[in-house]
């Protein structure tokens, strides 16, 4: 039993941050229909920038936000330097040009830090929390809270906001959105601001946990977007749920088969999502006549 | 100095555009008084569309001016034109699918705070009943003619002062098309001025004031609605009489 909340508890805390990343790309996805493959090393770029400004003797809080501001520049340039010029291309090349962003960005932190792994310390301390024979450290809760306080403000921001509102029409419509007197440009600027600086902050929460450096953006992105597709493309609460449901899975893989399956367990599930059910848990079910 | 005459609300000179190497529109004057009903008539192709599509912005113009209240238009964006008071209702389905009905009309006054919006639905609620019906729906589950209505209804959220509306009678029903047509010439007492393009000729000619007929991206003939609907060739062109 403690066994099984042991793993529980490290599939919560990773799943969380799969859970971020997959938040991340459904604001951009809403906003576009765009699979953005550079959300990875936004969290790359809040936990480097963060443990970067730390070690240079800035405060921890300070450091953090300052790399979620990083990350959401870098965010808004991405969408203005690559993504709107290459705008009326279609959403597979758009796609393709969020592959190269991120291989660029990989190689661009490569450079600015290092090659090295690096971490800062925990926020509230690093003792562990022993609850029924298992233990969690403190981070977890944090990262964990981080996770369902963003998706319930993404949730109210899509929902009952206009801007939100806003956004979902200019993914669903782009010429209807213009007609109303939506600027299209400044939604998708807005989504990817927003969706790097909920990367961003991923990043600043998990660090402590699962240490970073400058190619951890790919695996996080792959695992993010298993997320997504479990949870279904473009939903916040099928982020949510998919964030968690794939790391809990992975750690149960992890625990009870073997570590070395850990990874695999994420890509199993997308190709039993995509031959069983596309459209994921919470995808929209739009009747759509035609 | 008072001017001579007032200058028209919307003023088109020499308009012309192109899709990639194929030009569309060759040159089109056009001009649309305050309070008055516009038509364009003109068979299916022959640029009525792209026509209004530049007016509201989503087309670039390649040569010639826009002006709307006296101000050149011509390279302002769309969204930007809906803030002056030109609206498009467009042809089609162009509705939010994935949002309800209500969503669509509160997008449709996304330029406007919220304290006028809940007497604007209202108004809309009462100009197309069946909206209010079913405004928890999500638009893209609503027949052809809903969506039709609900894209008028989203255009005219925005408070136009000039209303482009593109084939509103498309694909509906004879006596929807009486119903949507009942509620545009109602727009005029609510002082929106209209430009209506339509392939169903004798429906549009018999709501408008003047009337313009497209041929392959040109204007060939023009005057009073009530001319142009008793004259030979209009009558046999696109009256089928």
């Amino acid at each position: 039993m403690s066994e099984f909340l042991q793993f529980a508890f490290s599939g919560m805390t990773v799943g969380a941050v799969y859970a971020l990343v997959a938040l991340g790309f459904t604001l951009i996805y809403n906003a576009s229909d765009v699979v953005n493959f550079a959300q990875g090393e936004f969290v790359m770029i809040g936990g480097m920038v963060t443990a970067f400004l730390y070690a240079s003797g800035t405060p921890l809080w300070l450091a953090a936000l300052l790399a979620i501001a990083i990350a959401a520049v870098v965010g808004v340039l991405l969408n203005k330097l690559a993504v709107e010029p290459a705008r009326g291309a279609s959403v597979v090349s758009l796609i393709v040009i969020t592959i190269g962003a991120s291989i660029f960005l990989r190689g661009l932190a490569a450079i600015v830090f290092d090659k090295q792994i690096h971490r800062f310390p925990a926020f509230t301390g690093e003792d562990p929390i022993g609850i029924m024979g298992a233990t969690i450290v403190p981070q977890s809760l944090w990262v964990v809270g981080g996770g369902l306080a963003i998706f319930a403000a993404l949730y109210v921001f899509l929902t009952k906001s206009v801007i939100g509102k806003a956004v979902l029409a200019t993914a669903n419509n782009r010429l209807a959105a213009k007609l109303v007197g939506i600027n299209t440009n400044h939604m998708m600027t807005l989504s990817f601001g927003i969706s790097a600086a909920v990367g961003g902050l991923a990043g600043v929460l998990a660090t402590p946990i699962t240490l970073t450096s400058y190619d951890m953006g790919i695996s996080l992105a792959l695992k993010g977007f298993a997320a997504a597709m479990l949870g279904g493309m473009g939903s916040p609460l099928g982020a949510l749920v998919g964030g968690f449901l794939i790391g809990l899975i992975e750690q149960m893989t992890a625990g009870y088969l073997s570590s070395e399956y850990k990874d695999a367990a994420a890509f199993i599930v997308i190709l039993v999502v995509l031959f069983t059910m596309p459209r994921g848990l919470f995808g929209p079910r739009v009747a759509e006549r035609v | 100095m008072a001017p001579m005459r007032t200058t028209p609300m919307l003023s088109v000179r020499n308009l012309r555009s192109r899709y990639g190497r194929i030009e569309a529109l060759y040159g089109i004057d056009l001009e649309v008084n305050a309070g008055e009903i516009v038509t364009v008539v003109g068979a299916n192709g022959a640029g009525k569309t792209t026509l209004l599509r530049c007016l509201s912005g989503v087309q670039p113009a390649s040569a010639g001016s826009i002006e709307f209240h006296g101000h050149n238009i011509t390279k302002l964006p769309a969204h930007r034109r809906v803030g002056l008071g030109l609206a498009q209702s467009p042809e089609g389905r162009q509705i939010f699918t994935n949002l309800s009905v209500e969503d669509n009309l509160r997008l449709g006054a996304y330029l406007h705070g919220d304290e006028r919006y809940d007497q604007d639905r209202e108004d809309a609620f009462n100009m197309f009943p069946i909206l209010k019906e079913k405004r928890y729906q999500l638009a893209g589950g609503l027949s052809g003619g809903q969506q039709q209505m609900l894209a008028i209804a989203r255009a005219l959220m925005s408070r136009p002062n000039c209303l482009l509306l593109d084939e509103p009678s498309l694909g509906l029903a004879p006596i929807l098309v009486a119903q949507v047509l009942d509620a545009v010439k109602s727009l005029r007492s609510l002082g929106v001025t209209l430009l209506l393009v339509e392939q169903n000729a004798f429906a549009a000619l018999s709501i408008a004031d003047r009337a313009y007929v497209m041929e392959t991206g040109q204007i060939t003939m023009s005057g009073a609605a009530s001319d142009l609907i008793a004259d030979p060739r209009v009558r046999e062109a696109y009256l089928g009489l």
